[in-house]
């Protein structure tokens, strides 16, 4: 084979591996992404049922009940709540009246059927998405929520 | 005191580093042997200064000295010694720190051990190896001071973040950055032969070993940083495909192209520009990783505080040292000779796919990784991309070249047999046939696909013993024979054939633990049982428990299999005193190489007490698998002809010339 022929054969194989790249990146990104969203998108019904989602915001004070291994809360952004069902364990610091992020498909009767829960790992810590949720509905108070500023501990999102 | 001269040490290295970078890439510019011959003591001299600030950092979290900020933020006078010195490095200052004297400690070693370089590429080499550190000291020195004082010091430290008061944390990040920025040294050799226009099989046998070395602990880094979530988050997932994981699992890629390509470039003095391209990704992928990591763009297990100027000063970093390298890449990747021809079917070839494939899933990861990032900055929308969308496009890419991994020890250099390799192969592949089908009999739970992946694991394992028994002509010649052949074979091809079957061991972990996992959830009593797989377990009793920072519930389970007692396992809820923060404590007990893993939840005012076990088939051979790569890595490393087999500088002078 020449060389130019096998040049060839180089770049084809190049080609094929990069396109076949390509096409499961772009079917993958189509069908696996999740949106998040905040509880008043949820009220305003632009989400469709069945749709997979991240949903975040505060747990609602007195919102929690817990029946064995099922609890389920009441998840909200000041401006509208979503009722959220879920079955296992919950993160260490998932607590009342703090943030969250949790990942699942709307059910028909609005309920907000949850399979994944995050929750902050440190006192001090909001999760990114929940922060602007807040900031955007006016309800972020910038020094209680904001930690100690001296930069401590890690923030971080725990399953 | 001791702040104070940490953080002196600290400047004098920033001007060390500035020497570093300044006299030998002079030198090598000039021609100056002596100034280019300053590069290996100030190395060695910048080694020491970064560690006696590490080590002044070490004694500040020792003795609890909280009158400096850092320590204050994350140490606490209780806590137990092994934490107080990995709390060292367990916040953004120290890792950073940790980071810069890994660097220093890269750039002492070659200079310990470039004796037979050429002078100039080694000039060159350090004097790149400076300028990064040159950079990062910048970085702590104006950013993120870890010797900062606090005036009152206040009584008590915050305490350690309790996720990472782990043993983990004690080796965990050690071996990750030794990994990442040993990459900085492939990256020097890189930009060293760039500067000088020429590049030759001899400079592929020198990086060699650097890039073997980085890759080895970067392996096990990430394989420990998998076991430690795995075990600590109380969440049984050992891989969450989050962006700080996928930021350590990219250079791993681009390394693992990297060490396939070198071996091209070294035996037939070919693929060279594409080496020293790979070579510059490895590194800014690695980078990228700290950038990501540090910078706080990323809400993660990791990113321990997020501050803007940190984030735009690493960018500044990463901007630097990439847009560098590539430009100097653009601008004389094309003066390099290209040599050795080679049909595409060959050895040559085989690592060509291997590197077409692993660029292509380091490219996928990149994608899924950084398009939410892209995409909320352009449209303010938020999404996840999660674990689905890795395994389809990272899974679609690696299970083809796990699949190919057994052809290409097998084939020759130059022009290779295909249709006689596969013949070769036909044992290993009908085992592995058999592995699938009876697997696919066993279990019918699971994906349809997980058989077949299993038979892809078997194949690539013994496909990697068929190299070495061929090698030995076992059947063929006396067993005498047999065993002088094996101990007379390089340990490279052993390491090959060893690191290939960790790739196996490591997939039969991940199919096995993915497809065929059991989980249980449910509200338990005092006494009450449940069965998980063949065994039964029983909640005998709550106890509580008192660490030196901490105070914990935990609940014990005695394990039956078919009425036999197995022990017990005990899973629980820690609460530290000083942040009033919890972790749970999973209980996992090995049996064999399956795991069972249970966590519990809080007490419920009814007593009910939420427990989720599950038992996971095998998945300790994730890790296994891992250190099996390792070993590997360390078995070629040890190869004579990568330790002595460099010639010597003085009678190789006449290196290839660029035009």
């Amino acid at each position: 084979m020449t060389r130019k022929g096998r040049r060839l054969v180089l770049i084809g194989a190049a080609l094929t591996v990069l396109g076949l790249a390509a096409a499961l990146v772009l079917t993958a990104l189509n069908d696996t992404i999740v949106f998040f969203r905040t509880p008043t998108e949820v009220a305003q019904r632009q989400v469709v049922p069945g749709e997979r989602l991240r949903l975040g915001g505060l747990v609602e004070a007195g919102s929690v009940v817990k029946q064995g291994a099922t609890v389920t809360f009441v998840v909200t952004d000041g401006a509208a709540k979503v009722p959220v069902a879920y079955t296992g364990m919950l993160p260490d610091l998932f607590r009342e009246g703090q943030g969250v992020v949790t990942e699942g498909r709307l059910q028909p009767d609005g309920t907000f059927a949850a399979d994944t829960v995050l929750a902050k790992h440190d006192e001090n810590y909001m999760p990114r998405e929940v922060a602007d949720t807040l900031k955007k509905s006016g309800h972020w108070m910038e020094e209680a929520q904001k930690g100690r500023a001296s930069g401590a501990g890690g923030g971080a999102l725990t399953q | 005191m001791i702040a104070e001269i940490g953080q002196y040490a600290l400047i004098l290295a920033l001007a060390l580093a500035l020497m570093q970078t300044v006299l030998p890439a002079w030198g090598a510019h000039r021609g100056d042997p002596t100034l280019m011959g300053v590069g290996v003591p100030v190395a060695l001299v910048l080694f020491l200064f970064v560690s006696l600030s590490f080590a002044a950092l070490v004694a500040l979290y020792l003795t609890s000295d909280f009158s400096v900020v850092n320590v204050v933020d994350n140490s606490h006078s209780r806590m137990p010694t092994i934490y107080k010195i990995t709390s060292t490095w367990g916040n953004h200052e120290g890792s950073m720190l940790l980071w810069v004297l890994v660097l220093a400690l890269f750039g002492a070693l070659v200079a310990i051990f470039g004796g037979n370089l050429p002078d100039r590429l080694k000039a060159n080499v350090l004097a790149v190896q400076g300028s990064i550190a040159v950079a990062f000291l910048l970085f702590i020195l104006l950013t993120s001071n870890p010797f900062t004082r606090l005036v009152p010091p206040p009584a008590e430290g915050a305490d350690l973040n309790p996720v990472l008061q782990d043993p983990g944390l004690a080796i965990h990040p050690p071996l990750l950055y030794l990994g990442y920025v040993g990459l900085s040294i492939a990256f020097a050799f890189a930009m060293a032969a760039l500067i000088e226009g020429r590049i030759d099989a001899a400079w592929a046998r020198w990086v060699r070993p650097w890039t073997l070395a980085a890759w080895v602990f970067l392996t096990l880094g990430i394989a420990m940083g998998s076991y430690w979530a795995y075990y600590e988050l109380g969440w049984g997932g050992w891989w969450f495909w989050d962006p700080v994981e996928n930021a350590s699992l990219m250079p791993w890629l681009a390394a693992t192209a990297l060490l396939h390509s070198a071996v091209v470039m070294e035996k037939r003095d070919a693929l060279k520009v594409w080496t020293i391209l790979l070579a510059i990704l490895a590194f800014s992928l690695s980078l990228l990783g700290t950038f990501l990591v540090r910078s706080g763009v990323l809400t993660s297990v990791h990113s321990f505080a997020s501050d803007p100027t940190r984030g735009v000063f690493i960018l500044a970093i990463l901007a630097v040292f990439i847009g560098g390298g590539l430009g100097l890449f653009a601008l004389r990747a094309g003066d390099l000779k290209q040599g050795g021809l080679f049909a595409p079917v060959s050895r040559e070839g085989a690592l060509v796919l291997n590197n077409l494939f692993l660029t292509a899933a380091t490219a996928a990861v990149f994608v899924g990784t950084l398009y939410p990032l892209a995409l909320e900055a352009v449209t303010d929308d938020k999404i996840t991309v999660g674990p689905p969308f890795f395994n389809l496009t990272f899974g679609g890419l690696m299970l083809p070249l796990i699949f190919a991994v057994p052809f290409g020890p097998l084939l020759a250099w130059k022009r290779g047999d295909l249709l006689g390799v596969a013949q070769r192969l036909m044992l290993a592949a009908a085992f592995a046939v058999v592995a699938a089908v009876v697997t696919a009999a066993a279990e019918d739970r699971g994906p349809v696909l997980a058989p077949v992946v299993l038979g892809i694991a078997v194949f690539v394992i013994l496909g990697a013993l068929t190299d070495i028994v061929e090698r030995s002509g076992v059947g063929r010649v006396p067993a005498r024979v047999c065993l002088s052949r094996l101990a007379g074979l390089p340990r490279s091809t052993y390491g090959t054939a060893v690191a290939h079957m960790g790739v196996g061991i490591c997939l039969i972990g991940i199919v096995s633990e993915s497809a065929w996992s059991t989980e249980k959830i449910a509200g338990l009593r005092m006494g009450d049982s449940f069965t998980i797989g063949t065994r039964d377990l029983t909640l005998e009793r709550m106890e509580n428990r008192t660490g030196p920072n901490y105070s914990a519930r935990v609940a014990v389970f005695t394990i039956r299999q078919g009425g036999i007692s197995q022990g017990t396992i005990e899973s629980g809820k820690r609460t530290f005193t000083a942040r009033r923060m919890g972790t749970t404590e999973s209980g996992i007990r090995t049996f064999g190489f399956s795991q069972l893993y249970v966590a519990v939840g809080d007490e419920a005012p009814d007593g009910l007490i939420a427990v989720r076990a599950t038992w996971k088939p095998l998945v300790t051979l994730i890790w296994l698998g891992a250190v099996v790569m390792a070993l590997g890595g360390s078995l070629s490393l040890a190869d004579r002809r990568l330790r002595v087999g460099a010639p010597k500088p003085a009678k190789r002078r006449r290196m290839v010339p660029a035009e």
